[in-house]
């Protein structure tokens, strides 16, 4: 499978100089941040003890019946309206009938011929547009583990657990364009709270669809690949596949050509298997589901859903660089959560100085969250507010303190959450800005560093820098640099 | 208050295994709806009763465990798929009993058996618990002695459920109080043409006397056509067994009832356990239902019969355009002889002719003994007349009963001991 060269979006056969090109789809269920199930009230949990987040409903018992909770519907809805997608004023649900052991019904309650919305899409970075053929609602199956001895074990706890499937148009052209639509429906998921969107926790789970042809010739099979629990997986197993099905369509013998087929990932292998062909696919019997009446979205739940919505991230990101003059790194790095954005947003609000809070929570605050400095994981977790933020920014500002002892007050606050002008005083840090201190300072700085002040005399101001440590490490970081800086070149002056 | 429970109405931790070999021992963890409130309002469950296996028949001889027998005389059947609440409540061993009505499940055997029967509007009781048949059907309804009884029950069962979406978020059912509850002036009723065309002669007289009765109060009887009634049981046939194929595809064996491992591969664990937990007809109506929703006939076969569902109900309400209630015979035939249609499917699905259009329709039908009519023996069996109304007035059905209860002396009567009248 190698002699296969990469030319942008082309692949050229070594072999036989064809320059093939790949069409792709993606099918991505994400499951919904509700705090019950789809059509019962148990609570989902990851990780619990097996069949213990289960109810008559969620484990198919004889005689009960699904009622669909509202927070599902408002969150596939806040999802569809992130996602630029056409909600519908009524949809329906409907039964996807097949027997596995991890199904309780034995039937899945999904949306087939009326999604609750259709359209939308999102725009990669690379200038392409991935167009979103629609998204809809279903109920999760259970879990079969095959590989405790010779019984099949089945937990129930995700049965019934909340998903929206949504499936693009075959609009991606290559492995990078997979990544880079995950990472932004992703980012998009959280940031609406639609979902967590944890792939390690199943919450996000990704189908691709693939096909090669050569450049200008009509589209060819496709090939469904299941089993992708990363973005890494994702675009790996694009990458197999087009090299495979390449391959296998320039093989001389018909018989070796790509099927209709559902192929598994395997990460240990890096390769995709067989899972199985496509003539004995499944007749799934849809109809709709009689137990659940047709799904209304009002107006009105459409408008207070819109109102709620936050700016997106690439709105913001892009907004952050215009209007508050940071850079894309910064800008990028502030957006890429929801809760870290707000909070830069208000501290640089209050503050009036964006790019002094751009730099405390990038260089500060979100340091401090990935060690293990403060007990708090996430912006919001920590005693920390905007205004503490703003405050110790005015603080530094006004020069009553120093940018070293700020840092002191920053990690204090993050700990404590008490106000900035409080722990001023309570550590200490006020500046110094008594003359006679200051002068006391300079002179046992300049004491047997001669030299440097020769230098300083000479036009070389930045040999400055040499004294100023001295000054600052004896106040304890406390000696307003300003201060010092004038004293310093006085007594130097006087010499 | 006593009362006893078809066997697919969940009452938890009592075996509820309807009629099947597959829910043999099955306990559900929780209690149907209408049980929690009937249990709430001081009634005591006494027993569970035989049914046909999942409501599926018209006679309660498709039962694994046993088939009940009709009061009046044991040979014959008391009707299904709720014969044994039917022959509870006629027996004289409960004062009421609760069944489901599908396609006619509880009219036509409080028909056959000389007592009240009533299937509400659909949406009207919560299905919860109720073991699910044909999920757009299935209406839970009780058997009583008399129509005031009927009134106590659905003001204590009916009402808006949050657990089932597709009941109504209604208050309970409110009797009607008229200032003169024996006169029915200006009541317009519409006998219903081809149900009557339906009925044996006997059946025939037995109603035609009713209806007199019912003019003599004030009503005004004149004819509905109700042109759709032809096709309603194929209709019915398909809806109800293309729900059904899939509301049975849960008895799987994996997480409850009976499990027959077979080969010891899991598909092979679903055939034997199907195999050998389902009987004949039950399996024959999972093949049909899985037929007509296939791929390639399922336009032809589930589309189509919609599409029909949706003219019987238009029939309807065209009648009631013009009429207040329509009214026929409940079943056709006075009680039949055990195993006399058991070989014939055609036949016994033909006994619902006249109770299956209403169900298609979603209506409240209730069926009153009207009298009683010579068997082929000559034996004089019990004969229902049905009444049905428009949507959400089944309080209209029971006032007009009770009106007629007064008149009628078929409702006083009561059946031979049991097994006695032989």
């Amino acid at each position: 499978m190698s002699g296969l060269v990469r030319e942008g979006l082309e692949w050229v056969s070594q072999a036989t100089g064809t320059r093939w090109v790949a069409v792709i789809g993606l099918e991505v269920h994400a499951q919904l941040s509700t705090r019950t199930k789809l059509f019962c009230g148990c609570a989902y949990e990851f990780g619990a003890e097996p069949n213990t987040r289960v109810c008559p409903v969620c484990t198919g018992q004889p005689g009960s019946l699904p009622v669909l909770n509202a927070e599902a519907l408002e969150l596939a809805v806040r999802a569809a309206l992130a996602l630029g997608c056409e909600v519908a004023p009524r949809s329906k649900f409907d039964r996807k009938n097949y027997f596995y052991c991890d199904l309780p019904k034995n039937y899945q309650i999904t949306q087939y011929d009326r999604p609750y919305c259709s359209g939308g899409g999102i725009d990669l970075d690379s200038g392409r547009r991935v167009r979103l053929e629609r998204i809809h609602v279903e109920e999760d199956a259970g879990k079969a583990i095959h590989d405790r001895g010779d019984a099949t074990l089945v937990d129930f706890n995700r049965a019934g657990v909340p998903l929206i499937e949504s499936v693009t148009h075959a609009d991606l052209c290559c492995p990078e364009d997979a990544g880079a639509y995950l990472a932004a429906l992703r980012e998009i998921l959280v940031y609406v709270g639609a979902s967590s969107a944890d792939m390690e926790k199943g919450e996000l789970r990704c189908d691709v669809n693939v096909s090669v042809h050569p450049a200008g010739e009509p589209w060819r099979t496709k090939v469904e690949v299941k089993n992708l629990n990363s973005f890494s997986n994702v675009e790996a197993s694009i990458e197999y596949e087009i090299a495979r099905q390449v391959a296998a369509w320039e093989s001389s013998d018909p018989a070796d050509h790509p099927v209709q087929e559902t192929r598994l990932w395997d990460a240990g292998a890096n390769r995709t298997r067989t899972m199985r062909k496509k003539e004995g696919e499944a007749d799934y019997r849809y109809f709709p589901e009689p137990d659940l009446p047709p799904v209304s979205v009002t107006p009105a739940l459409l408008e207070a859903t819109r109102a709620l919505l936050p700016e997106l991230p690439a709105a913001r990101r892009a907004r952050y660089q215009r209007e508050l003059g940071l850079s894309a790194y910064d800008a990028g790095v502030l957006t890429a959560a929801r809760d870290v954005a707000d909070f830069f947003e208000a501290a640089a609000r209050l503050s009036g100085a964006p790019k002094d809070a751009c730099n405390w929570i990038t260089n500060e605050v979100l340091r401090a969250l990935s060690g293990d400095e403060v007990a708090a994981t996430s912006v919001d977790e920590l005693p920390m507010k905007p205004h503490d933020l703003s405050e110790l920014i005015a603080l530094v500002r006004g020069g009553t303190l120093s940018a070293s002892a700020a840092r002191q007050v920053v990690r204090a606050m993050m700990q404590s959450g008490k106000a900035a002008g409080e722990l001023v005083v309570e550590l200490g840090l006020e500046q110094v800005q008594d003359d006679g201190e200051l002068e006391r300072w300079c002179r046992e700085a300049l004491a047997g560093r001669e030299a440097i002040a020769a230098q300083v005399r000479e036009g070389h101001e930045k040999a400055l820098g040499a004294l100023m440590g001295p000054v600052m490490q004896a106040s304890k970081g406390k000696a307003n640099p300003q201060k010092v800086r004038e004293i310093l070149l006085r007594l130097i002056q006087e010499g | 208050m006593p009362v006893a429970l078809k066997s697919n109405l969940c009452c938890a931790g009592v075996e509820t295994h309807c009629g099947s070999k597959l829910l043999a021992g099955y306990r559900p963890p929780y209690d149907a709806t209408c049980v929690e409130r009937l249990v709430a309002a001081g009634a005591v469950i006494v027993g569970m009763t035989h049914m046909d296996e999942f409501g599926m028949g018209s006679s309660s001889e498709n039962s694994a465990y046993g088939v009940p027998r009709n009061p009046w005389d044991d040979a014959r059947t008391p009707g299904g798929s709720s014969g044994g609440s039917a022959v509870a409540v006629a027996a004289g061993l409960v004062p009421l009993a609760l069944g489901s009505d599908t396609g006619g499940s509880v009219r036509q055997p409080a028909s056959l058996c000389g007592v009240y029967g009533l299937k509400p509007t659909y949406g009207r009781v919560s299905r919860y618990g109720l073991v699910a048949f044909a999920s757009s059907l299935d209406v839970v309804s009780p058997f009583a002695r008399s129509a005031r009884d009927l009134e106590l029950v659905l003001g204590v069962i009916s009402g808006a459920d949050e657990r089932d979406s597709t009941c109504q978020p209604l208050p309970p059912i409110e009797p009607e109080r008229p200032a003169e509850p024996r006169r029915l002036t200006g009541l317009r009723v519409g006998v219903a043409r081809p149900y009557v065309e339906a009925a044996a002669p006997g059946v025939r007289a037995a109603c035609d006397a009713a209806l007199a009765r019912l003019a003599q109060l004030g009503a005004e009887l004149v004819p509905v056509d109700l042109p759709h009634t032809e096709y309603a049981i194929p209709t019915y046939y398909v809806v109800a067994t293309a729900e059904a194929s899939s509301n049975l595809a849960r008895y799987d064996g994996v997480a409850y009832g009976r499990r027959v491992t077979g080969d010891g591969t899991l598909q092979g664990m679903f055939a034997a356990t199907r195999d050998a937990g389902f009987g004949a007809e039950v399996k024959r109506r999972i093949l049909l239902g899985t037929y007509v929703l296939s791929a390639g006939y399922h336009d032809a076969w589930y589309g189509r019969a919609q599409r029909v569902r949706t003219l019987v109900r238009e029939d309807f309400e065209r009648a009631f355009a013009e009429v207040d209630l329509v009214a026929g015979p409940t079943s056709p035939t006075v009680a039949f002889r055990l195993g006399e249609r058991a070989a014939d499917p055609i036949a016994m699905y033909r006994s619902d002719a006249c109770t299956v259009p209403t169900s298609l329709a979603g209506l409240p039908a209730l069926s009153l003994p009207a009298g009683f009519a010579a068997a082929e023996d000559g034996r004089e069996l019990p004969v229902g007349l049905q009444l049905v109304a428009p949507a959400l007035q089944d309080a209209r059905l029971m006032r007009v009963a009770r009106a007629l209860e007064d008149v009628l002396d078929a409702p006083a009567r009561r059946a031979p001991a049991f097994g006695g009248a032989r």
